[in-house]
């Protein structure tokens, strides 16, 4: 038997993407997103190349991941993800902008503080994997 | 490596070759254009055997339910038995108009053997015996007796070189499709839209202005067409005809290189949009034509504000070269 602290403390943890808006909130933070992902000097040259449809695909999949919903990533996919990025100068100054980025953007569609502070976290879970190391 | 069954015959694929590769690395004549999922040529239907999700994305549900999928993007985990297409999927047509648009546009229209249900901006697989597959957009209504496309004369091309200086009217021709999903989706009938194209990029966007209008479209809908000079401009006088009679909708044909102040504007294309709307959030845009211009006039229109889910665009891929 889960002992009622653990279950509590799962269903927090389960439900900061439900918090947030599920579905509905990705898809309204993805466009403001990307939009400052683009014109953001530090980082978009590293999204210059690629098709729109296929980065909105990808941000969705970042942000839902993000809010702790579901996303079948794997370190394995995030590494090869990124690889080809990595070798192109990809580095920590990137991420932190990324996730500053990330923040801002859920700041403007009204996210509460203490959830993008969980989301920022969640998303700094990742870097080894991002980074390749 | 897993095997394929086409027409009785076994062929193996070699390490991460797709379907279509491996057929015609083995001399099989499979109808084929653009070779990348884009053009809906090398449709092809699995009798037997697991369909990897990427061969059939894009495709109808009803087709994917049949075990459509393109032989371009599929590369099986498992054995695969390839049966031919069905007549569901492929339609014989008549030619019953070639017209010259410009020196190098030519309107064909055909009538298919049986109702082709689509919707205006999609495209077809033009076929003709022997594999040579090419895919056009559809610049008519579905309730026009007759379909119509503007097909461009590509240098060396050899579907456009034969509807040039060789179709003649009564000729046949199969059809398959339609595919893509850049059209007209009715709802929201005040949002004011962006319809942007070059060259033949205009085809799907004829359909769409007039399938806009006919669902009673009231926001204002901007057709803005774009050419390298005013020779490769078309339809000019029956665009201005048709927005004549509607106050709300507007063409304005661009060209690259010309003159100021006649009435073409002048500049590139996306130059001449975003000058005329910097601000389109709340827009809805369709962009079709020439790749490269597809795809960064979708980023310039996201970037000014267009939602990223209202932006339809339909980029023509080059047949790939002859190897």
């Amino acid at each position: 038997m889960l002992h009622p602290e653990c279950i509590i403390m799962e269903l927090v943890e389960q439900s900061l993407y439900q918090q947030l808006g599920g579905e509905a909130a990705v898809d309204a933070a993805v466009d403001v997103f990307y939009r400052k992902v683009l014109t953001d000097d530090r980082v978009s040259h590293f999204f210059d190349d690629i098709d729109m449809d296929v980065q909105i695909a990808k941000q969705k999949g970042f942000l839902t991941m993000s809010f702790g919903g579901p996303v079948a990533y794997t370190g394995r996919d995030l590494r090869n993800g990124h690889a080809r990025l990595v070798e192109r100068g990809l580095n920590d100054s990137h991420v932190d902008a990324v996730i500053e980025i990330l923040g801002e953007s859920l700041r403007e569609v009204g996210a509460p503080e203490h959830l993008i502070q969980k989301v920022a976290a969640i998303a700094e879970s990742v870097r080894g994997d991002v980074l390749n190391r | 490596m897993p095997a394929i069954t086409y027409e009785g015959q076994s062929y193996s694929l070699a390490a991460n070759e797709n379907v279509l590769d491996a057929l015609l690395r083995n001399g099989v004549n499979a109808a084929h254009s653009c070779k990348a999922g884009g053009c809906g040529s090398c449709l092809m239907r699995a009798a037997e055997g697991p369909i990897p999700a990427r061969a059939q994305s894009g495709l109808k549900d009803a087709w994917k339910a049949q075990g459509y999928f393109l032989a371009c993007l599929c590369l099986p985990d498992k054995d695969l038995a390839i049966t031919t297409v069905g007549a569901d999927a492929q339609l014989g047509a008549t030619i019953t108009g070639l017209e010259l648009l410009s020196p190098d546009v030519l309107r064909v229209r055909l009538r298919c053997d049986a109702p082709l249900g689509f919707r205006a901006g999609q495209y077809v697989s033009l076929q003709r015996e022997g594999g040579l597959a090419r895919s056009y957009s559809i610049a008519s209504l579905p309730e026009e007796s007759d379909l119509e496309l503007h097909v461009r004369r590509i240098a060396g091309g050899k579907m456009s070189g034969w509807l040039h200086d060789e179709a003649r009217i009564s000729d046949r021709l199969s059809v398959l499709g339609p595919s893509g999903d850049c059209f007209y989706v009715p709802g929201k009938e005040e949002q004011p839209l962006l319809l942007v194209g070059t060259g033949t990029g205009l085809a799907p966007l004829y359909g769409i202005l007039r399938d806009a209008i006919r669902h009673g479209h009231r926001g204002p809908i901007h057709l803005f067409h774009g050419a390298l000079h005013k020779g490769g401009l078309y339809l000019v006088e029956e665009l201005r005809r048709l927005v004549s009679g509607h106050a709300h909708v507007e063409y304005i044909p661009a060209v690259l290189n010309g003159a100021e102040g006649g009435d073409l504007a002048v500049g590139s294309i996306d130059q001449v949009v975003l000058k005329r709307f910097p601000k389109l959030a709340g827009w809805r845009g369709y962009v079709c034509g020439d790749p490269a211009l597809v795809q960064s006039l979708k980023k310039k229109l996201f970037l000014s504000g267009m939602a990223s889910r209202d932006i339809y665009a339909d980029a023509f891929l080059p047949a790939p070269p002859v190897s």
